[in-house]
């Protein structure tokens, strides 16, 4: 006999879908399907299932091999590495659940680490942006129940985020949206004609890198002020065409992915659409949301926030919480070689840092704590294998919307494997006595 | 458990009716005990002031608009970030501090116990990861009512066991303490960008007022009997002239009276009454109503307030309120944060500047000073800053500065650069009253405690309660020769107990204590037709399944207290 | 004026904090006690003294004090760090926050400084004569309160988000700049005598640019509003004037909407 579980959260993206259902074997060891999740996510759970998993701790060998190590030795490792280092460096905890991240803070502490997230190479510019001017926002079911205008900028859920249009934002019936999509008008900012873009109402197809542009002209055409002939490549007649659908509309909300984070403007570009839903709020309802990637990014921006002060990019060297990106943030530290270890858990920074960075963090003791293999497993010192989050070991996570929602465990670890709070407790507990701390 | 004895201080106890006798104060296994045996640690309490562990009735201080301030303020933390010290982990932020640093700071200034004021249900498991990772204090907190749609159903048709199954299932799976209303009607109405500024301004779609969303939650409070009363923030909080609106509300409360076994006697607690003691029709002739708020609650025996008292710092207002942030950002130009919470309520944050050479600010100052002095039940006022809306809760022991000396009070209005304004629209500067230690032991201990439902657990020194007990280097018998001495007595506590573990000593940490999470049980009739309207709200208008909804297990709760209520024979 | 000379003699593996290197620090200090100060490499604390040689006496006060920074000091962050008064001289390069929070006094590099250069600067006189990193006279992240006093000029190019909610002062930039100048400034004067690229004075509500070359892409929000001739920086010159950002808010001065000024060299 087989079971069902139900309400399962699907820890993969930010969407955070907490509706899959997933049939295991009547020991509770194999996952057998996996319902309602979309590819990626079937996958994601599917994954952990594969025969040839790593499941023990291994240290890279002069040559190029790997050597079998216990937990323990591999804590002791870590914990070494942590204690001697000056600036040691703990990167990641996207991919891992709150308690894992509070564990993690506790060790970055007692050892004056920088702790960073994956919002390093994704939405850190949007945490700079709502420093600067706020963020006019709200959760994912106001938009399922109101929002009549809906804008993707920069992102492409229906790749990146594959069941977002079809939970929240552009497809359900709510309170005040009974007609589903036709209730919606939905505009689509990219330079690519992505999938997204295709299904749109109104497509702009931006220059690329002049995001920062159109926003403010968007601003401009909403106080009806005098704009050029073409920005960024769009006709204003077209600009205050769109102009006059976003103030026309009852509730709108734009999400925005890594296509206008991380291209020229950064940081700016976001403000500048905050600016633009603040705006639109003289007029109209209108919220903005990031389209977070890991599906706990948000969360350890959160536990860093209530523990440190800062949601990411924190500095813990001098014994008290610093921030500020360009100085205190992951891929400054390595291109400038501020530091002199570095611990990963919950990302692979070796798939997404530049190579620069890479190459530093290949040169200095280094720990990849990880149930994959990865870019980053590959050149860490010693890559510790752990139990898949959200699949083998629940824990609380943090939904795009900030909205916790508590991970369910469906299956059990193979034999003998530790999850990353077991890991990481383990690690403090030897940290502490090295530091000699309570 | 350690037995302690507390001797020679001078003891304020309103439960017992101790005005400043040099008493002893004995502690076992947790609770305060008539006697202990010779082996019992001594504390010398000799020439201080010896009160239980003080009690604060409303904060923000654990949740997502709260984190919200801390992560998209990082100017508010430049340069004042502490280190570890010892068990003490490191701490952080000026207006929103971090969770650790919240817990010791309440901690060292010997409060014990804390209320967050406004929790969103769907967020409640965010709000009780701060609460646990907030140190020492026992918390609880209240979550919001006005605005949720199964409230507003239920009381559109006066279905009033209905909102009570309602509540009780919430204060359940959320882990919650009380009835919470923040600006009733008004920021569902904020999510079509609209507000309601008066009681009888209906609410678009739901057809129903201010006014008997008020009524309603009143009587389901006292018909499940909870121990804390409807606790509420009202329309038009902030305007000039609001003051209309306030009475308007506090009207509402007439003719109901407290039903509960937890000694209880408000039906409604009137929340940082400061923000809504306005008069005036702009920002120029705006003026004090904290009279015509005082004289009113006064004479009307089943309401309790606090104030919410202005310390004159750059703060971080933050409210369910979401239409007043949107128009507090218009006005101050500052970052503006929103977050708009399906089905249930909404919130605001913005950054704000209570500059002592801004005439309103400086009115504002005097009028949350006002109504305390002017209040003639200190048992029924309580001091609250609101934190962080009028300023940190850190401030508490500068508030009570301004309240126990005139001197003080003179001096603060002396340094306004609108003095004449402050003279001529409040009436501050004929208030002569100092509040006695007494009084403000029942405005921080006894009273909000009682308010609370708590009144057998803390807020007094009587055998057979919780061993809360804060000890001050602040010696009654001796003349105060400058009001500093009094800011700075209530800054660091000698000696804190929380539970019978001493917490704190010469204001250090020394234990990180046994917090616990207060929260309330009511038991209801089973009600199918509310369960069938929990789930259906769930498939439809919820982002998230009804099965991940509950606040559940020791991550979130993992030392729950929880106070009984019965109200299955109703 | 007593100076005090402090050379580089064990350069840190990393990078070393020292922001005790400033007038206000040294004030009143004999050389050893200025070698007993504390800097900070990672989570080591150590001293001065550790690392540099130093050699005279501190002034009684600040003002009375001269510090002149010898050696390698590329990896040293936070010299002149909220500097009051007195001089500073750094003879080559340095790391971020030089000048940072200046509030007075007179401070020059000879080199080339990286970010944070004169982060949210009150006052005196911070002088580059290489070039500048970005974020130059900058708010600190999440401060609407940017720099509001003082000059800052660097004779080399400029990185970008200068005078990011600038509020007061002056900036004057010889050499180019990067993207994104003066964002939400609300106030203050830069000048940038080579080319600036794109993002000029976006989200501005108060406040002057004055660009004497290129500027590759004008911001939308900026209108044409005639041409002026003027004297800037002694340069006498005819200049294309532009209003903006017409998409910001702006304040009202007798029933006038002010806007900020953006003139470029024709």
């Amino acid at each position: 006999m087989t079971k069902t579980i139900t309400d399962v959260i699907c820890p993969f993206c930010g969407t955070l879908c907490d509706d899959v259902e997933v049939v295991v074997s009547d020991d509770g060891k194999q996952l057998l399907e996996v319902y309602n999740a979309c590819v990626i996510g079937t996958e994601k759970f599917l994954h952990s299932q594969s025969k040839d998993r790593v499941t023990r701790p291994r240290m890279h060998q002069p040559d190029g091999t790997w050597k079998e190590i216990s937990y323990d030795e591999a804590a002791e490792y870590s914990a070494q590495m942590l204690a001697k280092a000056k600036k040691p460096l703990m990167f990641g905890w996207s991919s891992t659940n709150c308690e894992a991240q509070s564990v993690g803070n506790e060790i970055a502490e007692i050892t004056r680490a920088c702790c960073d997230n994956t919002a390093a190479t994704c939405h850190g510019t949007s945490l700079i942006a709502i420093q600067d001017i706020g963020l006019p926002s709200c959760t994912l079911g106001e938009i399922k129940n109101r929002a009549d205008r809906v804008i993707f900028w920069g992102c492409n859920p229906a790749h990146a985020h594959p069941r977002h249009m079809s939970r929240y934002s552009i497809f359900p019936r709510g309170f005040f949206t009974s007609k589903g999509q036709m209730s919606r008008k939905m505009i689509v900012v990219d330079p690519r004609v992505t999938d997204t873009a295709k299904m749109a109402d109104v497509h702009l197809q931006v220059e690329q890198g002049m995001d920062y542009e159109l926003l403010d002209a968007l601003r401009v055409a909403f106080k009806g002020e005098w704009l050029p002939d073409v920005v960024a490549g769009i006709p204003k007649e077209k600009i205050r065409e769109v102009a006059d659908m976003m103030k026309s509309g009852r509730f709108g909300i734009i999400f925005f992915g890594m296509g206008v984070t991380q291209s020229l403007g950064k940081n700016h570009n976001i403000d500048a659409a905050i600016a633009v839903t603040k705006d639109l709020n003289e007029y109209t309802k209108f919220s903005i949301m990031p389209m977070r990637g890991h599906y706990n990014v948000t969360g350890s921006g959160e536990v860093f926030g209530w523990q440190f002060g800062f949601p990411y990019a924190v500095d813990l060297t001098r014994g008290f919480a610093r921030y500020n990106p360009g100085d205190t943030s992951t891929i400054d530290l390595l291109v400038r070689g501020e530091v002199d270890a570095m611990f990963t858990i919950g990302s692979d920074p070796g798939a997404h840092f530049p190579i620069s960075a890479v190459k530093q963090f290949a040169h200095i003791p280094s720990v990849c704590v990880d149930p994959h293999l990865t870019p980053t497993t590959g050149v860490s010192k010693l890559h510790v294998p752990v139990a898949f989050n959200g699949v083998e070991v629940g824990g609380n996570c943090y939904r795009m919307d900030n909205v916790p929602i508590d991970c369910r465990k469906v299956v059990e670890p193979p034999e003998g494997m530790l999850t990353d709070e077991q890991f990481l407790i383990k690690v403090r507990d030897r940290v502490r006595q090295l530091k000699g701390v309570a | 458990m350690s037995e302690y004895i507390i001797k020679n201080g001078n003891v304020f106890d309103p439960v017992q009716g101790i005005r400043g006798d040099k008493a002893d104060v004995a502690i076992k296994d947790g609770k305060i005990v008539d006697k202990v045996g010779s082996g019992a640690k001594v504390i010398d309490a000799k020439g201080k002031t010896v009160m239980a562990g003080a009690v604060e009735i409303h904060a923000h201080i654990a949740g997502p608009k709260i984190n919200m301030g801390r992560i998209y303020r990082p100017e508010d933390k430049l340069f004042t970030c502490t280190p570890t010290k010892g068990i003490e982990r490191m701490g952080g932020g000026a207006s929103i501090p971090t969770t650790f640093k919240t817990g010791y700071e309440y901690a060292k200034m010997g409060y014990t116990t804390a209320m967050e004021a406004a929790m969103p249900p769907l967020f409640s498991r965010h709000v009780h990861e701060e609460i646990r990772d907030t140190p020492i204090i026992d918390e609880g907190a209240y979550p919001v009512f006005g605005n949720n749609w199964f409230v507003l159903e239920y009381l559109k048709n006066q279905e009033i066991e209905n909102t009570a199954a309602y509540c009780a299932w919430l204060l359940r799976v959320t882990k919650g303490y009380a009835i919470k209303l923040v600006n009733p009607g008004g920021t569902e109405a904020w999510a079509w960008g609209l507000n309601c500024l008066s009681v009888n301004d209906p609410v678009p779609y739901f057809d129903i007022t201010p006014a008997e969303i008020i009524k309603g939650l009143i009587e389901a409070n006292e018909y499940l009997g909870l121990p804390h009363s409807m606790h509420i923030h009202p329309n038009n909080l902030g305007n000039p002239g609001c003051y209309e609106t306030t009475l308007d509300t506090l009207r509402l409360a007439e003719g109901y009276k407290a039903k509960n076994k937890f000694g209880r006697e408000q039906v409604m607690h009137l929340t940082h009454s400061q923000f809504h003691s306005y008069g005036g029709t702009n920002w120029g002739d705006f003026e004090s109503k904290a009279k015509e708020i005082t004289d009113y609650v006064n004479k009307n025996k089943n309401i309790t307030i606090d104030t919410g008292n202005v310390t004159l710092d750059e703060t971080t207002t933050m409210t369910a309120d979401g239409p007043f942030e949107h128009h507090l950002t218009g006005l101050n130009h500052l970052k503006w944060a929103n977050i708009d919470v399906e089905v249930e309520t909404g919130s605001g944050v913005v950054p704000y500047i209570y500059s002592p050479s801004i005439s309103v600010c400086a009115i504002q100052w005097a009028i949350g000073l006002e109504i305390a002095l002017m209040m003639k039940d200190p048992m029924r006022c309580y001091i609250t800053t609101d934190h962080p809306n009028a300023g940190p809760f850190t401030r508490y022991p500068r508030v009570i500065k301004w309240l126990m000396s005139a001197k003080a009070r003179e001096a603060q209005i002396n340094a306004f650069k609108h003095k004449d304004k402050v003279l001529s629209q409040t009436s501050i500067g004929t208030l002569d009253r100092e509040i006695s230690l007494y009084e403000l032991a029942q405005m921080t201990r006894a009273g909000p405690a009682k308010s609370l439902g708590l009144s057998g657990m803390c807020g007094g020194l009587k055998p057979g309660m919780d061993a809360d007990i804060a000890v001050y280097n602040f010696n009654p018998d001796k003349p105060v020769a400058n009001p500093e001495d009094i800011e700075k007595a209530f800054t660091r506590c000698a000696h804190v107990f929380k539970c019978g573990v001493e917490v704190i000593t010469n204001g250090e940490l020394i234990s990180n204590g046994n917090k616990r999470t207060l929260w309330v049980n009511a038991k209801v009739k089973d009600n199918p037709q509310v369960m069938r309207d929990i789930n259906e709200k769930f498939l439809k208008y919820y982002s998230m399944t009804q099965a991940n909804y509950e606040a559940l297990g020791h991550h979130f709760v993992p030392n729950p207290y929880a106070l009984e209520v019965d109200a299955t024979q109703v | 004026m007593e100076t005090v000379t402090i050379t580089m003699k064990n350069p840190p593996a990393l990078y070393l904090e020292a922001d005790n290197v400033s007038p206000d620090a040294f004030a009143g200090k004999t050389a050893a006690q200025i070698g007993d100060l504390h800097v900070y490499e990672g989570n080591v604390t150590s001293t001065l003294g550790k690392y540099f040689e130093i050699s005279g006496n501190a002034g009684a006060t600040a003002a009375d004090t001269k510090i002149v920074v010898k050696g390698d000091v590329k990896k040293v962050k936070y010299l002149g760090f909220k500097m009051s008064a007195g001089e500073l001289v750094v003879e080559g390069s340095t790391d971020q926050y030089a000048g940072g929070w200046m509030t007075g006094g007179k401070m020059l590099v000879k080199g080339n400084v990286e970010a944070f250069a004169g982060t949210a600067m009150k006052g005196g006189e911070l002088t580059i004569e290489g070039n500048a990193g970005n974020y130059l006279g900058a708010a600190y992240r999440g401060d609407w309160r940017g720099m509001t006093g003082g000059k800052i000029l660097v004779k080399g190019n400029a990185g970008s988000d200068i005078g990011m909610y600038m509020l007061g002062g002056e900036m004057i930039i010889n050499g180019n700049v990067d993207v994104h100048v003066c964002t939400h400034a609300e106030g203050g004067k830069v000048i940038i005598k080579g080319n600036a690229k794109t993002k000029i004075g976006g989200q501005m509500v108060d406040g002057t640019i004055f660009v004497f070359g290129t500027i590759d892409v004008m911001m939308p929000g900026f209108k044409p509003a005639g041409e002026v001739d003027m004297e800037v920086d002694g340069i006498k010159g005819k200049f294309a004037h532009y209003i903006g950002d017409t998409g910001e808010r702006h304040k009202k001065k007798k029933g006038q909407i002010i806007y900020g000024n953006l003139y470029k060299k024709i």
